[in-house]
């Protein structure tokens, strides 16, 4: 180990990288596993994360890590992403009955119609604006109606919970050594009240079968038998967060990268079905989750020639991985043309992200319009301003010109 | 057509012909215009619709949610093609170069590729296999048949053999409600190609969804009425079974008979290549014309001893097909070796099964993650000490770490505790079925003493 090698995470999670982490990225990708000096392990390079999220030998559950962590201390009822099988496989099970094949094969389907009205009616709202700003006026408020839509959670409280939800993913980003304790107990106190609002949602449901997924998982008995309210709200916890912060970052990170690449937008202007494979190069270019922090080795194992210990944190840099060389072909090219684009954007394995097929559409849908209805768009700062996060990485502002 | 020049020339303006117009031959033809073949591309099939993707006859097609001709394969491109359908191959003359078809015509060739498949293997007394109600289930209008009768509302179903097919035709009429015994000669279902554990899993499957599961029997005779139609399945232990429909689920037989007298290593186990898909001769030499690929190829894999293995799977016959139609049109230098290892997969009684290497290839099986008894598990194989398999029920998305294992032969059992290891994780015997139902005798003579007069003959003994 090199202190350059610690040193090039430590850089990655400053937020003055947050803008363009990729050269970072392939320092990284020099060492593919990098031991830091906390005794944590930071795979960087292709094969080896997409080895480590198929081996059974890491573990998703924080409580193997060798030190715990403190922003996941005392959680009773963990969401199945932090749960290894059995468990995590049955309320996983439990929870994709109610929203994908083979219980319900047209739920992402089903709601074309319905993600294209709220599509056109926010576009609506923008078309004379000259000034506008995709994130706040497009690429948040439309994953947010649609998750709330899909949860059964009432969109008026939407203020409510998005500073809960904002508290609760800086805390995710929790760094002892740099950040105030504050921050931590933010998190936690957010972490809390969530639940308690979700869990107050969830008591109206039980015995009042309805279309949401929280009444339908409160009220169906499967297989695998019923969740508790626990499981319930821990689930319902997890589709909230993912809902916010991942969709609205890989439309705003796509509009962003369009108008970086202003003949792609104008081919997806004249053939709108080039969004399906477009959208899969921005997953594999400019996803919106950079980062798994917390898996833990479960057994001794070793990739690439290094050993990593029992219960040693394992950092999955999958933005990395899906721009290796040694697996993508010129990867620091946007091609929306390339083949076997088996990119890390949605990661791999059992937790192979649940909302993807949703997340996919709802960009799909979101570009193809934006790109459609917006004349001549312009961005107005190159690089945007971006959020706090290194994980869940997309600009907080992009704001766009257009008419000019 | 060793020159680069020759070369140029073929792929501008050679001849090659197809043989076998399904999922294998069509990728391959695809794959070479891809390649930049631009000559002329024959395809020669014996069925008469265009190519049709074959794993949903025994799912979707029987439920009913999928029409029969509902499955024909995507075109992922045009591939320019003459279609001679309808007329099956019926000799291959490598002095002539030339493929006869059955009605007499000869198409010349300089490269063929031969994809001809296997047909299921029919009921072994004719005039049985002809009654109303007895059913094969490998093509199109298999399947059309079948899902008719199944629609019809039979009183019982006979579902004779209990490999991956003949399970999902028993999983399915369970599915529709329909009654169902299923006669195995081996001691459980897919027992043959899982062996012992995975085959009483199998068993215990069948059993809770109400399949009449009967094991260690043979059906000696079917008997119809009047009228001609299937009404009862007399079985060698002296009981009888009284059903509508009779679903015959013995594998399959390797379309090679055409090849007789081509000169080709080809019997009932397939037709005998090189990791490049070059047909061997008779007598091992290696032929450069002469092109194998899918079910009908058998190929010499390194991971397994570079033992000859013929796979009945989808995605070996796509990657195969890729691989021939690359080395048809390629100089030796840029050749490549098919050397993917083999993937399977099968849905039954709700559970999704599949597989990566080759299972019969151990002597040991240990149960590595997940639990037998709520059928979700992964068992590795081992032979001699290192992972050559692994199978998953419900459990697919490891597969690739033992994919891994396999590649690096791995030590077996395979190391470290995992997060969902059984507690009692202790290899046990692997026991598929004796020699005497996997061999099936020797497919060729040796004859001559000198090194110049040794020659290979062989041994006809092609099955109906």
């Amino acid at each position: 180990m090199t202190t350059t090698e610690t040193d090039t995470l430590r850089r990655i999670l400053d937020y003055s990288s947050r803008a363009d982490p990729y050269p970072l990225y392939a320092e990284l990708r020099e060492t593919p596993v990098a031991r830091q000096r906390d005794g944590s392990y930071v795979v960087s390079t292709y094969r080896e994360i997409a080895g480590l999220l198929h081996d059974p030998h890491i573990s998703s559950d924080v409580r193997n890590l060798a030190r715990p962590m403190p922003s996941h201390a005392g959680e009773s009822t963990p969401a199945f992403i932090n749960l290894d099988p059995p468990e995590h496989d049955r309320l996983r099970r439990m929870a994709m009955r109610h929203f994908g094949p083979p219980h319900t094969p047209g739920l992402v389907t089903g709601m074309e119609d319905d993600l294209t009205a709220v599509v056109t009616t926010l576009i609506d709202g923008l078309e004379d604006k000259e000034r506008i700003d995709v994130v706040d006026d497009f690429a948040y408020p439309f994953p947010v109606a649609v998750i709330c839509h899909l949860l059964g959670v009432p969109r008026e409280d939407e203020p409510r919970f998005h500073l809960w939800v904002d508290a609760l993913i800086n805390s995710i980003d929790y760094n002892p050594e740099t950040d105030p304790k504050e921050k931590l107990e933010n998190g936690l106190r957010a972490r809390k009240d969530l639940r308690e609002y979700l869990g107050g949602l969830l008591q109206r449901r039980h015995g009042k079968p309805g279309e949401d997924l929280l009444s339908r998982m409160a009220n169906d008995d499967g297989p695998d038998g019923r969740m508790t309210d626990e499981q319930i709200v821990a689930t319902a916890n997890l589709l909230l967060i993912a809902g916010h912060e991942t969709t609205v970052n890989l439309i705003t990170n796509g509009m962003l990268t369009l108008l970086r690449h202003p003949d792609v937008l104008r081919r997806l202007r004249e053939d709108p079905d080039l969004v399906v494979p477009l959208v899969e190069e921005l997953l594999r270019y400019e996803p919106p989750v950079h980062i798994i922090p917390w898996r833990a080795a479960y057994s001794d194992i070793t990739v690439a020639g290094t050993l990593i210990p029992k219960g040693a944190q394992v950092m999955l840099m999958l933005a990395s991985g899906s721009r290796d060389p040694v697996r993508f072909h010129e990867p620091q090219r946007f091609d929306p043309d390339r083949r076997d684009n088996q990119h890390l954007g949605f990661g791999s394995g059992i937790h192979l992200c649940f909302g993807g097929p949703l997340a996919r559409r709802e960009t799909q849908i979101a570009l193809t319009e934006l790109v459609r209805r917006l004349d001549r768009p312009q961005l107005v700062t190159d690089p945007p301003p971006y959020r706090r996060s290194p994980i869940l990485r997309g600009p907080i502002h992009l704001e766009v010109t257009q008419g000019g | 057509m060793t020159s680069a020049d020759n070369l140029r020339a073929f792929k501008r303006e050679g001849r090659i012909v197809i043989v076998g117009a399904s999922l294998a031959g069509l990728r391959a033809a695809e794959t070479l215009r891809d390649e930049g073949f631009t000559g002329s591309l024959t395809m020669i099939g014996d069925e008469t619709c265009e190519p049709y993707d074959r794993p949903p006859l025994s799912k979707q097609v029987l439920t009913g949610w999928v029409p029969a001709d509902g499955t024909a394969l995507p075109r992922r491109r045009e591939i320019d093609a003459e279609w001679l359908l309808g007329v099956p191959a019926a000799g291959l003359d490598l002095a002539a170069n030339h493929v006869r078809l059955a009605d007499g015509r000869e198409i010349p060739f300089d490269r063929v590729l031969i994809s001809t498949g296997v047909r299921a293997r029919p009921w072994f007394v004719e005039s049985e296999a002809a009654l109303d109600g007895v059913f094969v289930l490998r093509t199109r209008e298999h399947a059309e048949g079948l899902q008719r009768a199944l629609a019809a509302g039979p009183s019982r179903v006979l579902v004779i053999g209990a490999g991956f097919t003949g399970s999902e035709i028993a999983s399915i009429c369970r599915e529709r409600g329909i009654e169902v015994t299923v006669a195995e000669l081996a001691p459980a279902p897919l027992v043959g190609a899982l062996g012992a554990m995975i085959g009483e899993v199998a068993s215990d499957m069948q059993r809770s969804h109400g399949v009449d599961l009967r094991c260690g029997v043979k059906v000696t005779r079917l008997e119809g009425d009047a009228q001609g139609h299937f009404r009862r399945a007399h079985f060698d232990d002296g009981t009888t079974v009284d059903a509508d429909v009779a679903v015959v689920a013995l594998g399959g037989i390797r379309n090679t008979e055409w090849l007789r007298g081509s000169g080709l290593a080809a019997g009932v186990w397939g037709i005998a290549c090189d990791t490049g898909c070059r047909a061997l001769t008779l007598d091992g030499l290696i032929t450069d014309d002469v092109f194998v690929a899918g079910d009908v190829a058998r190929c010499p894999n390194p991971v397994y001893e570079y033992r000859l293995i013929s796979l009945e799977h989808w995605a070996n016959a796509v990657e195969q097909a890729e691989v021939a139609a690359h080395n048809m049109v390629s100089p030796q230098a840029d050749r490549w070796p098919h050397l993917t290892l083999p993937v399977f997969w099968s849905i039954q009684f709700g559970v999704n099964i599949k597989s990566v290497g080759v299972p019969t290839f151990a002597d040991e099986v240990v149960l590595a993650q997940g639990s037998v008894a709520d059928h979700r598990f992964v068992a590795a194989y081992g032979y001699r000490g290192r992972v050559t398999a692994a199978v998953s029920f419900d459990n697919a998305k490891w597969l690739d770490h033992y994919r891994g294992l396999i590649e690096t032969a791995a030590p077996f059992p395979p190391p470290g505790p995992t997060p969902d290891q059984p507690l009692d994780m202790k290899p046990v015997p692997v026991d598929f079925p004796g020699p005497q139902l996997l061999a099936q005798g020797a497919t060729v003579v040796v004859t001559g003493h000198d090194p110049g007069e040794r020659r290979v003959t062989a041994a006809q003994q092609h099955h109906r």
